[in-house]
């Protein structure tokens, strides 16, 4: 797989969320996704953004367009240095939120991306990557 | 600070949501809205949503307190214009939005806000 095209945004504020959620849209529309698509990967971005800015205390999001020998997508990777997410599981399942939301967040993502990959330490921060291919 | 303008249109309140929001705006607009709903008196409230292309778990949760507080208000909610992208997304991010009703457009939200009241006057 190669990497494209790379572009990478803090996330310390609400402000920094709109902003990760219309460079989302503009590589989503650059690499030519369905609008459904679009929708979709820009609404799982909203919520990693949102995770990365209150739970994690802020950090970064990279959007990355790639390819492999077939197809092109994305990659969308938000990090935070935070207090990690003790219980993984837990925290992946509908419902559970330890911010008052509806606890949609993760779950949803997941639904939303065609992969989902979540790293997290407790007291180290916490990563997760989502991809979504054209087609 | 910026807020989003609210339109009074007979004894109904209308929201069009025309920019991205962060989440201070909405949670500013929810405020606004019910201190409207009170001192306007407003029967019903129009949410249009056409404008926006995302509606993500905290735009919906706004969308659906909205409609509990003013129902507690005596007031109606209707969303209205939601583009059919956002609506197959936000039932895979699993997001019904319970105990809100929609329509298609303004046209048909503001019919539903009267047949409503209509309905409840011919009961009384």
């Amino acid at each position: 797989m190669k990497v494209q095209k790379t572009q990478e945004l803090a996330l310390a504020s609400q402000d920094d969320v709109v902003m990760v959620r219309q460079a989302v849209r503009m590589a989503a529309v650059e690499i030519g996704l369905s609008l459904v698509d679009q929708t979709k990967i820009v609404t799982a971005a909203s919520e990693l953004a949102r995770n990365t800015v209150v739970h994690g205390g802020g950090g970064f999001a990279r959007i990355e367009i790639i390819r492999d020998t077939a197809r092109t997508g994305m990659r969308l990777t938000f990090e935070d240095r935070g207090p990690g997410i003790a219980d993984l599981e837990r925290a992946m399942k509908d419902g559970y939120s330890s911010a008052g939301g509806l606890g949609l967040g993760l779950g949803g993502a997941k639904r939303l991306s065609n992969e989902f990959a979540i790293e997290s330490q407790p007291g180290e921060g916490t990563r997760v990557t989502i991809t979504r291919w054209k087609g | 600070m910026d807020r989003i303008p609210i339109l009074k249109l007979r004894d109904c309140l209308l929201v069009t949501i025309q920019v991205d929001m962060h989440d201070r705006l909405a949670m500013t607009l929810q405020d606004d809205l019910t201190e409207q709903i009170v001192s306007q008196r407003a029967r019903g409230v129009l949410i249009d949503i056409s404008a926006l292309d995302v509606v993500d778990s905290f735009i919906g949760r706004m969308l659906s307190n909205i409609a509990s507080m003013s129902r507690i208000l005596d007031a109606e909610t209707v969303v209205v214009g939601m583009q059919p992208s956002v609506a197959i997304t936000l039932v895979e991010l699993g997001l019904s939005l319970p105990g809100i009703r929609t329509a298609l457009n303004v046209d048909r939200g503001m019919d539903l806000l009267s047949a409503g009241r209509r309905s409840e006057d011919a009961a009384v």
